[in-house]
């Protein structure tokens, strides 16, 4: 039956560009596909490892810039002159994806330093500090002027140029990432997070590294959003500083926390849900203003009424 | 030969002497109990000697390895493993998965090989499950696998502690207060199996205020006083020992020994 449910869901969605003859609308589904994948990436972070870390768009930015300048070439005279060649898109993304996890490496460590509420201001300051460098170091990022004339991907001797070829490749790293999450969580190094979340004096007491396995799931989890960011990066192809303002992070967290944090399904359904909702508001041709009030409406009812998000209360039944 | 010896251990808070040159020893094999007042500091050298507490000075030693400057999961991966005073397990999981994650020293699964989805890695899942039954089953909870931790009653939230603890191997097990709270029935049934924990071949450090429980299952007991220890001997000795009687009910009644 849940096999069943999952075949014809993943056979709706590969074949959603032949139905969905509409570029707009594919747009948006791409972007909602992009966001769901980095808030599959904050949820190992946040539903697992219990981590409140409210900066996760620092690593979408990172993957997004350090891809975009990998791919177009840089070069830099202070503090040291650096000449970067412009590099295979593929290639690129790699190392935004790299720079992403050495972030989260960094975040993860800092993580056991700095506990509850402090943690959260400097995840948040971090992400802040990441769009000052990004609007600020013009010679590297040119600030607001944004990177221009982002190249897409290239493989096999083909560019993803068109929205349904795009749309493909991020249904494709969307699913390889929840594959990767599943598998994680239902090992012992994802019960090693879950114990850290639920009850960490208990699970040092039967030997478990705590910090060992957070760092693991904040590098992890950074790299993905980190993924997602160059996903971005080379679809929209442009990048500007906003890539960092702290609404991304809300954006990712609504859709964590509605869908149910903490479970695999949660991110997607509250992504979807979260995701689509503003265009579906607007296809009903109401007044703009009153399009964000009744998605406040509905987060707030969700949350009200779902506590612990619509996944988990689902499966209850 | 001894398995743990503590010596001259002092663990200070400010200027406030919680132990004060504490020394003993746990022999291979046996059941050792701590008692003593409120306030006179078990649970704190349970805390120093699994690594939650740094002490002020003195020597841990566990078979022939000092412990000093060892994080509390590396004592726990040299098989000494404890429970808490305050009932604690992972709540918001099923009880086979509280066992699971107590199972974490035996798995071998590194973080690539579980990425990489290899084939090993889901065997050992697989014996790991079927271990972790295994366990519950010792306890008693095997009808129990599936529901929340949270949602068992007080005296199996007990009982899991216990088996999560014994999932980690101890060659040393730290109880501290395992049957505060039970209503007798429990107890009874919860002593009964410390024995077969016992038999198993697991030695057993017993923090406890409940005399019956500690005098019926203690090989040795040690009485601690305001930070001291003030008596250690056989059961029967320390029932019968001045300075214990004086510990619990005070000066006038020491003629109570007759």
């Amino acid at each position: 039956m849940k096999a069943a449910l999952t075949l014809l869901l993943l056979a709706v969605l590969a074949t959603l560009p032949f139905w969905l003859d509409n570029a707009y609308l594919l747009h948006v589904v791409i972007i909602t596909g992009i966001f769901i994948i980095a808030a599959m990436s904050l949820n190992l972070l946040l539903g697992f490892a219990g981590q409140l870390s409210l900066g996760h768009v620092a690593f979408f930015g990172i993957g997004a810039y350090a891809s975009s300048l990998a791919a177009l070439g840089f070069k830099l005279t202070t503090p040291f002159d650096v000449t970067v060649a412009p590099n295979p898109v593929w290639l690129s993304m790699l190392a935004g994806m790299l720079a992403a996890g050495l972030a989260g490496w960094f975040i993860g460590r800092l993580a056991f330093k700095v506990r509850g509420a402090y943690f959260v201001i400097v995840s948040i300051s971090f992400a802040e500090v990441m769009r000052l460098v990004a609007v600020n170091w013009l010679e590297l990022t040119q600030g607001p002027m944004a990177l221009n004339n982002i190249p897409p991907l290239e493989l096999f001797g083909h560019a993803f140029w068109k929205k349904p070829e795009n749309y493909w490749l991020v249904l494709a790293v969307a699913v390889f990432s929840y594959i990767l999450i599943r598998r994680l969580v239902h090992s012992r190094a994802g019960r090693a997070m879950i114990a850290l979340a639920e009850n960490e004096a208990l699970a040092t007491s039967v030997g478990i590294d705590v910090t060992r396995y957070l760092v693991l799931a904040a590098v992890v989890s950074a790299a993905m959003a980190g993924a997602a960011g160059a996903l971005y990066a080379h679809y929209v192809r442009i990048v500007d500083p906003d890539v960092f303002l702290f609404v991304y992070t809300v954006t990712m967290v609504i859709m964590v926390v509605t869908g149910g944090k903490g479970t695999l399904a949660g991110p997607v359904v509250g992504g979807l849900i979260f995701g689509l909702l503003p265009e579906g508001l607007r296809a009903m041709a109401i007044a703009p203003e009153m399009q964000w009030i009744a998605y406040g409406i509905l987060m707030v009812l969700v949350v009200y009424f779902l506590p612990v998000g619509i996944v988990p209360a689902l499966r209850r039944r | 030969m001894s398995l743990l010896a503590v010596r001259n251990l002092s663990v200070r808070f400010g200027g406030l002497k919680a132990i004060e040159d504490m020394s003993f020893a746990v022999r291979e094999g046996e059941v050792l109990s701590l008692i003593g007042p409120n306030g006179a500091g078990k649970t704190t050298a349970f805390n120093a000697i699994t690594g939650y507490l740094a002490s002020t000075s003195g020597e841990i030693v566990f078979q022939g390895r000092s412990l000093r400057g060892l994080n509390t999961h590396q004592i726990a991966a040299l098989g000494l493993v404890r429970t808490f005073q305050k009932t604690s397990v992972f709540g918001g999981r099923t009880a086979l998965d509280n066992i699971l994650i107590g199972l974490h020293l035996r798995g071998r699964q590194t973080p690539l090989a579980i990425v990489m989805g290899l084939p090993y890695v889901a065997r050992e899942e697989q014996e790991l499950r079927a271990e972790a039954r295994r366990i519950l089953a010792f306890v008693g909870l095997q009808t129990r696998a599936e529901e929340l931790a949270s949602a068992l009653p007080y005296g199996e939230q007990r009982l899991l502690e216990v088996a999560i603890a014994l999932a980690a191997k101890p060659k040393l097990l730290l109880l501290d207060e395992p049957v505060s709270g039970m209503n007798p029935s429990e107890k009874a049934s919860f002593m009964a199996k410390l024995g077969e924990i016992r038999s198993l071949g697991a030695t057993v450090l017993l923090v406890e205020h409940d005399m019956k429980t500690v005098m019926g299952i203690s090989d040795r007991v040690v009485c601690l006083a305001q930070g001291r220890i003030i008596a250690d001997g056989t059961p029967a000795e320390i029932q019968s020992n001045a300075e214990v009687i004086k510990a619990y009910l005070g000066e006038r009644y020491k003629r109570a020994l007759g």
